[in-house]
This record gives structure tokens, sequence and C-alpha cells, in this order.
């Protein structure tokens, strides 16, 4: 089967046109490049033809004609990925779900939302959010989709307190490559009725189906936040201070933890100064309650474990104006490092107690490979993210230092338990270190599953799992 | 350097509806906070401090609640509050607040008062330059920068002091200009947030000053005790109508090729320009 996906000819983008209209078909021009690449920059494929379907049976036409043909087609949402998954690599179709964007229901009563692929996560949070009701996850990047959310299962920072995506998610619509729409999940919140289909698409990157609509599980909207700011004297007595505030009994909604560095390329990239500068290391806790009362009682608990801990201090944002001082430079953290340079990245995941060990090595890596390495992430649920940084490099030079400082990276998180992808996926880029990640048993079993669901092939080959019979 | 800084309290951030058939705000259920601008004008008090030492006093005015805006400040590093409250204040316009804080100030030694340019309620940035023409001192508003305290020889000095005059020299941003100037102290500063990043209040101090008393002054304890002067009695202004601005924003999303976008893109700047 590989190597044969043929290449769509105009009778194949006449077809699209009648299925989608012609004004949802691009096959030309330079829109094109948009639709290339996402948002990791060494990953780029061309389309054949770009196509923005409009409903679960304009999705299915194109699938069963693209099987027949054997064409490839790439799901993509927004592109915000940061693994080449969404990328066009073989060619052949993206299929666009940014115009299946309508939010159909939010149930009162059931508790759930149901959307459309396309609808963008800052959408859902908004229109849920009005209601009084919270859609838990918050991966950083609020302009991706919830199609991509669910392709990647993403995590983000509320994953401590309330799961990432599959934790959030209580039914899909998904068309298989053979055409069929089904509808798996619901609105119910236990399911025991046979293998759980509606799990293997999450997390799957477009490879087994194209999901077109999510049921998702709301929960009541926390009325009050409150965010503390903690320095300590290092990273490690940082990483120490987490299962100390655990132990507090009081569960956060995020724990981030930073370094100076990042913060400070933060600052000048936002413009704005970091309530606090001098520490080596932070940890950034965010409590979510109903009441005044319960969230200043939590920030007691979680204080005074903080101090027991070895805390220089522990400072508090409390209005608006605090807590954004505070966020919005975890939120630009990344740009902040990608902000005129190249970066790649590695997103493992360990236990949280070795998330120190790791960020240790990663001092060890740069000094060893000669890189810059930059940190930071996820302190309570143990997924980091490491950015080795190009700055100055020459092509050939980074060519060569990059891949060696990934496959150390990769092969300390392996020692420490962890796995390769926290969050953002394998896509075409962590593919050959979730082989060495994996056993070989598993992987052959997703290789199967992937040609059980998917028989001809057809949906974003060469992603996740390698091409059959490659 | 003894330095004061005037903070009130303010209901939290663009949650305030307006009655719009009694005229009034709807303060109900909103949670009050601590002026956002006031912050920056006790962040540049502390800094101030810490270069120069001195003590840093907060006072302000408001209901028995209001106190919390000055534990907030303890917080933060403030050594000593002052609230000012007493039903004869209640209903005090920018004339009788500026004066009742200007008689309060009379008690006080001080070198500098700062302030924040404005309160997120009111917005009228009156209060702080009110102040000090009770106590007749010079005063400076919209400072975003403080370039220097100290004698004559620091600072821009293009003006002549008083020898031996303390002084700060600060660049007031005045829309469409920068003003560098040398102001004698005592004086009165209102700040922009551009002046500095506000430090966040400290769970350490929080605990250390949980037992520290605020002070409390009321009409009685001020140098004029005549009723008339304060509150609504002494008020020049009577709020007729109080009602939300009509929102003027028109969005459009335009649809079509990116060469016939620009176009009419650049018609549409042309337009907007040539006016």
């Amino acid at each position: 089967m590989p190597g044969k996906f043929d290449r769509p000819n105009e009778n194949d983008i006449r077809f699209l046109q009648e299925i989608c209209g012609e004004k949802d078909v691009i096959s030309s021009g330079p829109l094109m490049d948009d639709y290339a690449r996402d948002e990791m920059p060494w990953v780029k494929g061309y389309p054949a033809a770009v196509v923005f379907p409009e409903s679960a049976q304009e999705v299915s036409e194109i699938l069963k004609h693209a099987s027949a043909r054997r064409i490839p087609v790439t799901t993509r949402g927004s592109g915000t990925g940061l693994c080449g998954g969404a990328v066009p690599t073989l060619g052949g179709i993206v299929l666009c779900t940014t115009k299946m964007n309508r939010i159909l229901e939010i149930d009162s009563s059931n508790f759930t939302a149901t959307v459309e692929a396309g609808v963008l996560l800052t959408t859902i949070h908004q229109a849920v959010e009005a209601r009084g009701f919270f859609y838990a996850p918050d991966p950083g990047e609020k302009t991706a989709t919830i199609g991509g959310n669910i392709a990647t299962n993403a995590g983000g920072m509320r994953a401590i307190k309330y799961g990432v995506t599959r934790d959030n998610i209580r039914g899909l619509q998904v068309v298989l490559s053979t055409g069929e729409i089904l509808n798996l999940g619901g609105k119910h919140a236990k399911n025991s009725t046979g293998y759980s289909l509606m799990n293997a698409f999450i997390g799957s990157e477009g490879t087994l189906g194209v999901v077109t609509q999510a049921t998702l599980r709301l929960l009541p909207l926390p009325k009050q936040t409150l965010s503390l700011l903690v320095p300590f004297a290092s990273l490690r007595d940082a990483i120490r201070a987490v299962p100390k505030v655990m132990e507090s009994g009081i569960l956060p909604q995020s724990i981030e933890f930073a370094e100076k560095g990042v913060i400070f390329a933060a600052e000048s990239y936002l413009g704005k100064r970091f309530p606090h500068r001098t520490a080596p290391a932070y940890l950034l806790i965010r409590l979510d309650g109903n009441s005044r009362e319960e969230v200043t009682s939590a920030m007691d608990l979680v204080g005074n474990a903080c101090l027991a801990a070895g805390a220089d201090d522990v400072l508090i944002a409390d209005t608006p104006e605090q807590q954004s001082a505070v966020w919005d430079a975890r939120g630009a953290f990344l740009a902040a490092l990608k902000s005129g340079n190249e970066v790649d990245e590695c997103d493992v995941v360990v236990p949280r107690d070795r998330i120190a060990d790791l960020v240790e090595y990663t001092k060890e890596v740069a000094e060893e490979v000669g890189v810059r390495i930059e940190s930071f992430g996820h302190a309570g649920d143990g997924n980091l993210h490491i950015y080795v940084m190009r700055d100055t490099m020459a092509q050939e030079e980074w060519e060569e230092k990059l891949p060696r400082a990934m496959d150390l990276l990769y092969e300390r998180g392996r020692e420490l338990g962890g796995m390769v992808s926290g969050e953002h996926g394998i896509g075409v880029a962590k593919r050959p270190y979730m082989e060495k990640s994996l056993s070989e048993d598993e992987i052959a079993l997703m290789a199967r599953m992937k040609s059980l669901f998917d028989p001809a092939g057809i949906l974003n080959p060469g992603k996740v799992v390698p091409l059959s019979g490659s | 350097m003894n330095i004061v800084v005037l903070m009130k309290q303010v209901p939290g951030t663009s949650s305030v509806g307006v009655d719009p058939t009694r005229g009034t705000l709807r303060r109900e259920g909103v949670p009050a906070q601590t002026n956002p601008y006031d912050l920056h004008a006790l962040e540049a008090a502390l800094a101030l401090k810490e270069q120069v030492g001195g003590t840093v006093t907060v006072v302000s005015m408001g209901p028995p609640q209001a106190e919390a805006v000055i534990r907030e400040a303890y917080w933060m590093g403030a050594d000593h509050g002052i609230l000012l409250t007493d039903r004869v204040f209640a209903g005090a316009d920018t004339l009788a607040t500026a004066f009742t804080l200007s008689q309060a100030l009379k008690t006080l030694e001080f070198d500098l008062i700062i302030a924040g340019m404005q309160s997120t309620d009111g917005d009228t940035a009156q209060v702080g330059p009110g102040v000090a023409e009770f106590l007749d001192i010079p005063h400076v508003s919209y400072v975003r920068e403080i370039k220097g305290v100290a004698g004559p020889e620091v600072g821009a000095g293009t003006y002549p002091l008083p020898e031996g005059a303390a002084r700060l020299t600060v660049t007031a941003d005045l829309g469409d200009t920068l003003l560098i100037q040398d102001v004698c102290l005592p004086a009165l500063i209102t700040v922009t947030k551009d002046l500095n990043q506000p430090r966040l209040p400290s769970f350490k101090l929080r605990k250390a000053v949980a037992d520290k008393p605020v002070s409390v002054m009321r009409a009685e304890d001020l140098p004029a005790s005549p009723k008339p002067y304060y509150g609504l009695a002494g008020s020049a202004t009577r709020v007729e109508k109080i009602f939300p601005p009509e929102r003027t924003v028109v969005r459009e999303i335009w649809e079509g090729e990116p060469d016939e976008l620009a176009s009419r893109l650049a018609v549409l700047l042309r337009e907007v320009v040539g006016k």
C-alpha cells in the first residue's frame, strides 16, 4: 500500500467542489502556504487541495472518494500543533474543520456542551462561562480548535485538578475513512458498554477517523480564583515543595514551574515587568473555589506548606491585574522563546518527583552538546517543555546538535519512567522517539488498529505509526 | 524620607453596572479591591524607601471595610496606615474628599505624597492635585518615571531651586508630550501604570502583621472641625445623571481575494487618515 498514494487530479478537485461548493476548495494561490505547515517550523508538505466541509455528511463523501482513489487526507483545525501532525507530508487533501464551527447545544441539565470540531477553544470557554459553566482543559493555545485538542489529547495547566481533554469528553461523532458516521458515547456520565471506541479516537491525531462533533463535559464555573507566586532558591527546592503542597489537602487548579531565564524572556517579549525578579526559580499556583473564604483558607494551607518546604516567601495575586501580571508571563513563555529564534521542543512527561532530575540534566546536555536549553512546565503533573534553542547556529551545526540533544533528553526521560509526549502528540517529529520508547508489541498493536480503522491507509499517513508495510 | 500614599477602595474592575433609572452604580455583590493605580503609587513609595530610607504611610478614606486596602498595603510593606472614616464624610465629591484628606495630612510629617493618577470608578483624576492645592505644595500629575531624588546635584537641574532643597526629578506623561520636571519637596505626585510593576502582597508579611493596628481618624480628629466642609455638605457638585457610555465599536468582517481585500483596506485607511 505505501507509495501507492495517488495525487488528486482535476476530476478529484471537481468532486470536492461538487460536495462542498467551489468557494470551499482551495487548490492554488498564496493561501496554500498556510496549509503546508503547523507551528513546527521544519515539517513541510504542500497539499494538492484544501477543502472546508460543513457537515459530517460532506466529510463522509470526501473520505469515501479519497479511500477509493487512495488519496491521503490530513485533517486540520487551526494548525497550532507542535509536532507536524496536521502537515500533509505526503500531499493529497487537507480537510480543514474550521467551517464546522457551531456550538450546537449547551445542556444545563446534563452539564454538557455539544460542539462541532472546528469551534475554537476560546469560543467554547467564552460561551460556557457566560452561562455559568466551565470547560476545564486549558492548553495554552486558545486559538486551537476543539477537534485539534481531541486529536492530540491536549492537556494544559488545569490538568492536575480537572484532567486532560480525554477526561472531559463525553461523546464524539466520528467519520471513518470508509464513510460510516459513528456516534460514540453521549451525554451520560458513565459507560461500561463494551470497548470504548470513543477513546481510541482521542489522541489518534487524525489517523483513525475524522472527528466532526464532540460532546464536552461541563462543570460549574468556580466563582473565585487566587494565585500564588512562590520564589525558591533553586528549581530543586521548588519541585520538592510540590508534594508538600498536595499534602496540605488542597488540590490547586494549576502548579507551574519556571526559572528566571524564561521569565526574563517573557518580560522582554511582553514589554512588561514580572512582579518579582530576584529568585532563581518559581512555582506559580492557582487556587479556585466558590467563595472568598474557601480560596483564602486554601491559600493559608498552601502558603504555609510552601514556607515549610523552604520557599523564600509566598506572593499573593488576587485582583485581575495581579493575576494577569503572573499568568500573562506564563502564557507568553513559548512565544517569547520562539520570538526571533528557532527552537525545537521536547514535551516529555515524567513522574512528578523526577522533574528536577530531568531539568538539571538539561543543563548537563546543554554543556555537553554546546546548545542553550530553556525549560518550563507543569510541576503538578510532571509534564515538561524543554526547548533546544538555535540562537545564531549555522544550519549544519544546528542539524548536528539538535538531534544529539534530543536523543539525550528523551533517553533520560525514558530512564526516569516518562513518556515521549505529555500533551502535544507524536505527529511526524516525535515518531522515532516514540518507537524507542514503547514496546514492539505496543507499536505493532497500534499499527493493526490503524489498518483496522482505516483499511485504505489514507488518514494522515505516516503520522503516529509508520506507514503500513514500511 | 517620609512618604504618604493615598489609596482607595473601588469596585472590582469592569464588573460594575449602572442602574439607568436611579442613576447610581450597582455595587451590590461586586467585590471591592484596591484602586489599581494606587498600587503603582505604593510601589513607587516602597521603592523610594528602599533607596533612601524613611517610612511609608498609607491614608485611605472610606467606610470601615476600606480597612482592607490598608491591610493589603501592610502585606506589601507599608509601615503605617490611617483610615479616615466617619458618617460625616459620606457623599463627598472630589473637592470634599481632597479637603478631608488634606486635613488628615496636616497632622502628619511628610516629604512626599504619592497618589494614583485616578481611580477606576470615578476616573476624575482630581483628588490628588486637590489635596496638594489645599496643602499649598507643588504637584505633578501623570508621573511615569521617577528619575532621581536628592539634593540639587541630582536631576535635570534646568530650573534653579532653592539652595539645598530636597527635590524629585520626574517625567510626567502629558499624552503627546513627556515633561521632565524638578519639583521641590514636600510635593505631591500622581502616577501612571507605566511607572512600575507593583510587587505582590507577601504571605509572610500577612502573617507577621495580622495584629498590626490601623489608625482610625474621624471628623473630630481633624484640624478643621466644621462639618459643612466634609461629605455631601462640603461637596460643590451634585450628580444629576449617571449612564454607561454608548459602545461605538463597529466590527466588520470582510471576505474575498487577498488583492481585492488589500485595495479595500487601502481605501478605508486613506479615508481615515484623510480625516
